[in-house]
């Protein structure tokens, strides 16, 4: 690890701002799913890029923590190995790709495919905390509906998603009860890794940065994801394996190869797939390990 | 009060700056009655509706409901939560213009279901049955359950807001000028849509309309309203028929004969 930064505080924010973010998710973890407004700052990226999530991942990180941070499930994308770099020069922390070594990961739209443990936080970025935006205009309105718990709102969009499609259509942001209290939107994360939230040992916290807003769910605490009872909730996934790894149960990304309709699936958790590979599982389109 | 009455609200009193809106306004209702508040624009029918379902706070007087427990409460003391579920579910409100109740992103199916979704109803094949047998009680063709609300006529919007008005058996409905903006042969129909579904599931009614003649056909009490003041109440034929206040005989008088 390169040695940290001169002339910046440790982790980039200040320690008032760091203070104020505690604050904001201390109350948020007493509250799961409720949206605790804060004061979001100006970061050193653009809105859309993860504002949110690296200033709760600077409010979080202390000197012995270890950062994974992963987009769309890969540890190798832009936007991962800038913040990655960011958090490393300003905080100095040890990072790693391995879900398994981290204490600390900061996510754009996945859950890593290996269980996380009680010692581990994730930390989510969040574009939009409110799942009624679609639906209802009017922000003074929806927080009244979340005060009054009134979600048949939401019901309606899923009722019209089936009388239209034969099912419900959201893929992705599918929106949960958190603790039979409040709606809460995931995150663009995969329906897929909806039910890993449902009871996960690990501390989640949610940072919208355009939007101010910061929530959570604590430890073991129950996420369902909404449905009817004729209906019920179903986890999307490619029906294919995995052509690297041979996996077919992971959330798998389609990767256009050629100009001919030549496509690769892949799984999504680039970490996940490295570690299988280096086990020896081999995909279909795969190259054993020992002959690379 | 009456032990029996539904709602009563007494000493009534609202100012909007230094105009009255409403003046020491007594109302009782029963339950399965219809009620009619006539007036000239202006004088405070729909203000008096909005305080009596709670949606506006007034400056003096109380509001009673008895729930369907037999319990009166104080509507205007009540928790926000507990009157939103109220008028979610004992309770109804029509608009004048459907386009305020209705969503118009959303199928007719889709409307006439959110009270039941609301309610917690979590069974997409029952709110689907539900809603078109309701569609089918407002004379809408069933086929039309997923169409959006902007392709419906003027007159099929009101009967839609009225479906999904009803889809929760309410016990009271408060309707501010139902028939308002439509024309004749359409006001006709939906006049004895209203009539006779009010009758068949003994909904109580609070109309707010400026039509004497739509209060003569849907009431059976009349209450006569000027510069925010009740200057007359009774049976409607009554009161229609030989009317005491100069101000009923001026409005009684002034209806055009077809």
């Amino acid at each position: 690890m390169s040695a940290r930064m001169q002339g910046y505080n440790f982790a980039y924010l200040d320690e008032q701002t760091k203070r104020m973010i505690r604050r904001a998710l201390l109350k948020a973890v007493a509250i799961p799913g409720h949206q605790v407004p804060f004061g979001s700052r100006e970061m050193p990226l653009p809105y859309g890029w993860g504002t949110g999530g690296i200033q709760v991942t600077a409010s979080v990180l202390g000197a012995n923590d270890v950062l994974k941070v992963i987009d769309q499930g890969a540890d190798d994308t832009t936007n991962a190995v800038s913040i990655r770099r960011f958090f490393a020069r300003t905080a100095g922390v040890a990072t790693t790709t391995h879900t398994d070594a981290a204490t600390v990961i900061q996510t754009r739209h996945r859950i890593p495919e290996k269980q996380l443990r009680e010692d581990q936080i994730i930390v989510y970025q969040v574009p939009q905390p409110e799942p009624l935006f679609r639906l209802e205009p009017s922000r003074a309105e929806t927080r009244r509906m979340h005060g009054l718990s009134d979600y048949g709102l939401m019901h309606v969009k899923l009722y019209e998603d089936i009388a239209r499609f034969g099912q419900v259509s959201i893929s992705y942001d599918y929106p949960v009860m958190v603790n039979h209290r409040y709606l809460m939107s995931p995150s663009p994360i995969p329906s897929f890794d909806n039910p890993k939230m449902h009871m996960m040992p690990a501390l989640q916290l949610f940072g919208a940065g355009r939007e101010k807003r910061i929530y959570a769910i604590p430890p073991y605490t129950d996420v369902r994801s909404l449905d009817f009872d004729d209906h019920p909730f179903r986890a999307t996934r490619a029906p294919h394996a995995c052509g690297l790894c041979g996996a077919t149960d992971s959330y798998l990304d389609e990767v256009v190869t050629d100009d001919r309709g030549g496509r690769l699936f892949v799984c999504s958790d680039t970490d996940h797939c490295t570690e299988r590979r280096e086990t020896g599982c081999v995909g279909a389109e795969g190259v054993p390990e020992a002959a690379e | 009060m009456n032990d029996e009455s539904l709602l009563s609200a007494r000493g009534l009193s609202l100012h909007f700056g230094a105009i009255p809106a409403l003046v020491d306004v007594d109302v009782d209702l029963w339950p399965g009655e219809v009620l009619a508040i006539v007036g000239e624009s202006g004088s405070g029918k729909t203000t008096l509706l909005n305080v009596l379902s709670g949606r506006m706070a007034a400056d003096a007087g109380v509001v009673w409901y008895r729930d369907p427990a037999g319990r009166l409460v104080d509507v205007h003391a009540m928790p926000a939560p507990a009157l939103r579920t109220l008028h979610r579910s004992d309770w109804g409100f029509v608009h004048q213009n459907p386009r305020d109740n209705l969503r118009m992103a959303v199928s007719a199916g889709g409307n006439v279901g959110e009270r039941l979704m609301a309610q917690g109803a979590r069974h997409y094949a029952n709110i689907r049955a539900e809603a078109m047998r309701w569609l089918e009680e407002v004379e809408i063709d069933a086929d039309r359950i997923d169409d959006l609300p902007r392709t419906f006529s003027g007159g099929m919007l009101q009967r839609l807001q009225i479906a999904r008005t009803l889809v929760t058996h309410p016990r009271l409905v408060f309707m501010d000028e139902p028939t308002g903006g439509l024309d004749v042969s359409v006001q006709a129909r939906l006049l004895d849509l209203i009539r006779s579904l009010v009758a068949r599931f003994s909904i109580a009614v609070v109309l707010v309309t400026h039509d004497i003649a739509v209060a003569r056909l849907l009431a059976q009490r009349i209450v006569v309203m000027q510069r925010g003041r009740v200057v007359e109440t009774g049976l409607t034929d009554q009161v229609l028929d030989d009317p005491q206040h100069p101000y009923t005989q001026l409005l009684v008088s002034s209806v055009l004969q077809a």
